[in-house]
């Protein structure tokens, strides 16, 4: 198992599709085999194409009777042996925190997308917003981490659904794709190349499910029908699978494992591109489809021959907290646009020693490429 | 529980985590007697539970495929493994507060839908795991750490709502009655479709207690005279079934 290539679902070529219609040709392509979700704005177009599309490609489809219900299915169907995933905006990723938790502490990968609307609450539900980055960092109770990947076009959901797949095999955890209404609801041309690289789930019979010799291991995973006699529990377990509730040792064995797993290999799993950064003196922190914008606004500014560059987050969780430490002492300001209220800008607080200036926008709309434009005159 | 079903045990657990009494324990046994009578291959079977006393029924015990889940959740979970692998032979062990309040309505999708699994409820009046709280099963007038001037509202007829949506075999029987509910639990796991039985057992600590019914042999013996099988409700007046419970396939 692990890396291997495999042919293209879709005949190589150039595609037509919404961004929700690139998840789930992303899904396919991954190999998704079961995807269950309920229906809400701004994602419901993928569950409608999967549920054709995986009529097709002989995968299963399921509408849950809710959120919850859908995730819990998912978990069901990883241990089953499906590649499997969920599909959601806000108000469904609030109602799955306790099983994305369970998901995290029994090692279960699992896809969510989230293509997100603006919040809180019901909010403006067919308006756009990037309201639940700090949710899909903790928003389930307890210490844990995800992976979350914030794609900006509707390529990008594509190849980013594909990856988020290989992310979950691979590491044995959920990973979240932060979709914006603003990507999910655009119509973009995309291509779709010959192959894709996929990374399907280590076995090793015998082997402890739930436990490695590292202290940072991803331990092989069976499922369901190999005769393994799996034992999977919410609850602190051993390697075993067994459960053990007054062992301090083998909690914090099992909870920084699981932080480890995923942060001592954040140099494989953190994506970004950046552009001008060189010999920028104001750097432009961004993600989504705020970076559209933003690399535009960069791009005029420099035919006036400011010195600004962009820094592109594609991975949001773990964080690129060395990368951003490093532009923080090269830089003299940092700019963050973001649809909320300075979610990721706060995170970069954290870590540049530079100045940090967040641009938080909250009225369900775009950042324009003329409101940074605007914020960046003012910096420099 | 006989000797002869410890082979059923995963290894190396000892021990079981019931109060001594507890009507849970005798439901243990029953299943893996209907498993055993049925030759059915641990290897292609799969136990869901959810969280209270009941979940622990299979997991850690049962030396199978076990998905120890969240509080309600166990009939989703199951239906995502069962789509993906219809081979295997799924069933839901779990408790009244589980399946009933907070996960009733997966209980009754999964009736709708008729997905092709066992559910076994243990319905012991309330949430025993959690010291005794009223759920959704708890007779009305009843005590609960949370109903000290007794229980204000009516219960639901588990069977009856499982059955109206959709179950294709359902059937009650209290673990009083081993030979009628192993026969019940061996139809519904040879039943295609969604099947359910409603265990009635025994929660002395926390539920009997505070309502005086007495140690768990009374409890037990009080099960044996209130549960009648439908034939005989038709000879009662509805004065007379008001202190009875109608077992059998219903
Ligand atoms: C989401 C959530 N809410 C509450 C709890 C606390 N809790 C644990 S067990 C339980 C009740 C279990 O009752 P039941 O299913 O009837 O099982 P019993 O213990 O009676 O066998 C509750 C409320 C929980 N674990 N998760
Ligand atoms: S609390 Fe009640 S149901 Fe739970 S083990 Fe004790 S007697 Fe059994
Ligand atoms: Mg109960």
């Amino acid at each position: 198992m692990g890396k291997q290539k495999v042919n293209s679902v879709l005949p190589p070529g150039s595609y037509y599709f919404s961004g929700d219609e690139a998840v789930a040709e992303g899904a396919i392509a991954a190999r998704c085999g079961y995807c269950a979700g309920y229906p809400i704005t701004p994602a419901t177009e993928t569950l409608e194409r999967l549920s054709v599309r995986f009529g097709e490609v002989g995968a299963a489809f399921m509408q849950m009777e809710d959120e919850i219900a859908s995730i819990c299915s998912c978990i069901g169907a990883s241990w089953a042996g499906a590649k499997a995933m969920t599909i959601t905006s806000g108000p469904g990723f609030s109602l799955m925190q306790e099983a994305i938790g369970y998901a995290v502490f029994t090692e279960t990968p699992l896809v969510l997308v989230d293509a997100q609307r603006s919040g809180p609450s019901t909010g403006q539900a067919t308006r756009v917003g990037s309201g639940d980055i700090m949710q899909a960092k903790w928003g389930s109770h307890g210490d844990y981490l995800a992976i979350a990947l914030s794609p900006w076009s509707v390529q990008e959901l594509y190849d980013q659904t594909i990856n988020a797949f290989n992310l979950a095999e691979r590491f044995r955890v959920p990973v979240f794709v932060m979709a914006e209404e603003a990507t999910a609801h655009l119509h973009e041309r995309i291509e779709v190349g010959a192959e894709v690289e996929l990374f399907n789930r280590e076995k090793k019979p015998g082997a402890p499910p739930f436990g490695t010799e590292e202290e940072d291991g991803v331990p092989p995973m069976p499922v369901f029908g190999d005769g393994e006699k799996l034992l999977i529990t919410g609850s602190t377990h051993d390697e075993w699978g067994v459960r053990k509730i007054t062992h301090p040792e083998i909690h914090r064995k099992l909870v920084t494992r699981l932080q480890k797993k995923i942060l001592n290999r954040s140099q494989e799993i953190i994506q970004y591109d950046s552009h001008y950064l060189d010999d920028a003196q104001v750097a432009v922190i961004c993600y989504g489809f705020t970076a559209r914008s933003a690399l535009f606004a960069v791009e005029q500014l420099r035919g006036e021959g400011k010195k600004i560059g962009v820094l592109r987050l594609k991975t949001l969780w773990p964080f690129a907290d060395e990368l951003i430490k490093d532009i923080g002492s090269r830089v003299g300001k940092i700019f963050v646009p973001e649809m909320n209220m300075g979610q990721v800008a706060g995170e970069v607080m954290k870590y540049a020693a530079c100045e940090v200036v967040s641009y938080g926008q909250v009225n369900g709309e775009i950042v324009h490429p003329h409101t940074i434009i605007e914020q960046l005159r003012r910096l420099v | 529980m006989v000797r002869e079903l410890e082979k059923y045990f995963r290894p190396g657990i000892g021990v079981t985590t019931y109060c001594p009494g507890c009507g849970e324990a005798i439901l243990q046994g029953l299943i893996l007697r209907a498993i055993d009578e049925l030759k059915l291959n641990m290897d292609e079977m799969l136990f869901v539970s959810g969280i209270g006393c009941a979940a622990w029924i299979p997991s850690p015990y049962f030396n199978a495929d076990s998905l120890h889940t969240l509080h309600g959740r166990t009939i989703a979970f199951a239906t995502g493994a069962k789509m993906v692998n219809p081979k295997l032979k799924v069933m839901v062990i779990s408790g009244d507060g589980d399946l009933a309040d907070i996960g009733g309505n997966h209980l009754i999708h999964g009736a709708r839908r008729n997905m092709d699994m066992t559910v076994i409820c243990a319905n012991n009046q309330n949430y025993g795991m959690t010291g005794g709280q009223v759920c959704a099963t708890t007779p009305e007038g009843a005590l609960t750490m949370t109903t000290h001037q007794g229980n204000p509202f009516r219960p639901f007829d588990l069977c009856r709502l499982v059955k109206a949506a959709g179950a294709v075999y359902v059937a009650r029987y209290a673990v009083t009655q081993p030979v009628a509910m192993v026969r019940g639990i061996k139809k519904a796991l040879q039943t295609e479709g969604f099947t359910f039985i409603e265990a009635l057992t025994p929660c002395p600590v926390q539920f009997g207690r505070r309502n005086k019914l007495g140690k768990p042999a009374e409890m037990l013996k009080d099960l044996m005279t209130k549960c009648i099988s439908e034939e005989k409700a038709e000879t009662l007046s509805t004065e007379e079934l008001k202190s009875k419970i109608i077992t059998g396939e219903l």
